[in-house]
């Protein structure tokens, strides 16, 4: 697609629809948002790149294989919900920290194996749509 | 404790995984080996466990049943963990011989991985829509590999295969909607009591007879079959026997389960129809397979015609005709699978499956034509190897029923399977190799690496072992029968365990 309206604004789209994924990913399970919309919003940004650059350039702009993203994503995945097994619980129950608190309302913030188990979905569903798209779009 | 049960379907994921990052060097095929070996350990701990403590259940996440997403081990569940790690690590060996370095880096181990994980999740599983997910795992993953390596013959059997499989899935998942909007609950363990106690019977068949096809797709019973022999002859023959072994009897399976656990209420009505659906399934498939010229067609045809034995032992619904469907279940993969590691390996001597263009495999091969004789004499139930007391137990069931005629057309079923091994025996091994086609065995270089051999010959050590020392294994079978007609032990186990 050879529209300089559309290459100009792809650049600003890209970036904030990036941002927005990564906003998407953090603010998820205590309110909505999460791995799988965040992943969803950040393969569409980096579509839009290669609607407006091309799928060869945007490969270039991911620097690893989508395949190898969504396989990356499956073991983090996989591995946070085998962190509990350090702490005796059955597979994928959440382990958290809270930071100076004990819940939800009284902490400031949380290190917990949901979120880590989030980016793994996350990484999964990004690669996963971008291998498919950039395999569509490489064939035409 | 629920490590015990997580292991043996994280193990292979985790495999996955790393064969998949490492797919473009030759380390991805010994990580994947070393996978299996691992499966194959975690499944025996499994195993250790179920002998040592009966039924066990884990909770994941913490949620107790049935909310959460339950695992449950019977002996049934169990030996089939077991016997899918053993196939997964057969194939796995023998994909080493067979499996092209262009192929692996397209992420054949990954996918391979995936499937075992797949089946054995879908063993594992007490949750109906934790299995129809594992289902699709399994789909997926089958679908790459049946089209991985590319060709028309390939794609054409990937869409054939998919296509039926996505319809059965669906009708499996409606079944699941209506399931859940009747009694609100989907744990296997709590949906006894709850379709039992289901004000509206006649609803609760219905759903019965959706999951009987959903399943009956997945498992290739008559006339829900002909996806299989479709699609069955055209993968890497690794593929094909882990297909072949493992696929289709993941449906058995759901089908055991479902019909021994769930839907009981009517068993005059729902297992009557299973009678007739085994004894076609038996008798079409068998008689597919003698129209066949194709080593792997036929072999695809005696799926078919083997399966009706196994879902015949469900449904006489007796101990001992329960017992011979468990027995069979097992004795199957590991038969069935090795048969088709043969076909690779004859291709390999012979150059080509048709069996009107190969011959002399015999005077060429002689220790592949004893490892072949080993499991196609045991697939048709000579004594004394694994098949005769499989079929043994399901004929005995029959006739102690007064079943004369289902006793006779599994014993016709026997004789018609033998004509059929007979003639891939005289017309791939006995006759000479026909004149014109290349390669002829005498001279062509085979490319036969140990990687086939080993695991057909570990293959065929094990139907002899269990075909002369049954004790062990028909104890075990009684066991997981009695055990899926009583499963009072299941439930609680499910329902009471604390996490």
């Amino acid at each position: 697609m050879n529209s300089i309206i559309f290459t100009a604004a792809a650049r600003l789209l890209v970036a904030l629809m990036f941002v927005f994924s990564l906003f998407m990913l953090l603010r998820g399970h205590h309110l909505p948002g999460g791995g799988f919309i965040g992943g969803l919003i950040g393969a569409v940004s980096f579509i839009v790149y290669s609607l407006a650059c091309g799928p060869a350039e945007a490969r270039k702009a991911l620097r690893i294989t989508p395949e190898v993203i969504a396989m990356l994503g499956l073991g983090i995945a996989l591995l946070a919900g085998m962190f509990s097994f350090f702490l005796g619980d059955p597979l994928f129950t959440g382990q958290w920290y809270w930071v100076g608190g004990d819940s939800y309302e009284t902490s400031a913030f949380s290190l917990n194996t949901v979120l880590v188990f989030d980016i793994g979905v996350y990484l999964v569903v990004l690669g996963g749509i971008l291998s498919l798209t950039y395999a569509f779009e490489e064939e035409t | 404790m629920s490590w015990v049960l997580v292991m043996p379907i994280a193990v292979p994921f985790l495999t996955a995984v790393v064969a998949y990052l490492a797919r473009n060097y030759p380390a991805g095929r010994w990580i994947s080996l070393a996978g299996s070996v691992l499966s194959l350990v975690a499944s025996a701990v499994l195993m250790a466990a179920v002998l040592d403590q009966g039924v066990i259940a884990a909770q994941m996440s913490n949620w107790n049943a049935p909310f959460g997403i339950t695992l449950v081990a019977d002996y049934l569940a169990a030996v089939m963990v077991v016997i899918t790690a053993i196939t997964g690590l057969a194939t796995a060996i023998y994909a080493l011989g067979e499996i092209p370095e262009e192929t692996e880096s397209l992420g054949f181990y990954a996918l391979f991985q995936t499937l075992i994980a797949g089946v054995t999740g879908a063993f594992l599983t007490g949750d109906l829509f934790n299995l129809y997910v594992w289902f699709e795992v399994m789909l997926i993953a089958s679908f790459s590999l049946l089209v991985i390596g590319g060709g028309k013959d390939r794609l054409d059997a990937g869409i054939k295969y998919v296509a039926l499989n996505l319809v059965s899935t669906l009708v499996f998942l409606s079944g699941i909607g209506l399931l859940y909007g009747v009694t609100g609950t989907l744990n296997m363990a709590d949906l006894r009591e709850a379709v039992a106690n289901a004000e509206n019977q006649g609803l609760i068949t219905v759903i019965a007879m959706m999951f009987m096809v959903g399943f009956g797709v997945k498992a290739a019973v008559f006339p829900l079959f002909f996806w299989l022999p479709a699609s069955y002859h055209t993968p890497y023959f690794a593929i094909s026997a882990i297909f072949a072994g493992l696929l289709t009897k993941v449906g058995v399976y759901a089908l055991m389960r479902m019909f021994t656990l769930v839907f009981v209420g009517d068993v005059g009505f729902t297992h009557e129809i299973l009678i007739w659906v085994s004894l076609l399934t038996m008798f079409t498939g068998v008689i597919g397979a003698a129209a066949q010229t194709d080593f792997r067609k036929i072999l695809s045809f005696h799926i078919i015609s083997q399966i009706g034995y196994m879902t015949l032992g469900l449904a006489l619904f007796t101990p001992l005709a329960l017992m011979g469907g468990v027995f069979y279940l097992v004795h199957h993969i590991i038969v069935k699978a090795n048969l088709f590691f043969v076909a690779g390996l004859a291709k390999q001597y012979a150059g080509d499956t048709d069996l009107n263009r190969i011959g002399g495999l015999y005077k060429s091969a002689p220790l592949l034509a004893v490892l072949f004789i080993i499991p196609a004499f045991s697939l048709a139930g000579f004594p004394p190897l694994s098949g005769f007391w499989a079929k043994y137990l399901i004929v005995k069931a029959a006739i102690e029923l007064d079943a004369w005629f289902v006793a006779f057309v599994s014993l016709l079923v026997g004789l018609l399977t033998i004509f059929s091994m007979t003639k891939i025996w005289g017309m791939a091994f006995w006759k000479p190799h026909p004149e014109g086609y290349d390669p002829t065995p005498d001279r062509a270089p085979p490319k036969v690496t140990r990687a086939m051999i080993v695991p057909i010959a570990g293959l065929a050590a094990m139907t002899i072992v269990i075909g002369f020392y049954p004790e062990p294994f028909v104890q075990f079978a009684q066991t997981a029968a009695t055990q899926l007609l009583d499963p009072s032990d299941y439930v609680t186990t499910v329902l009471g365990v604390q996490p």
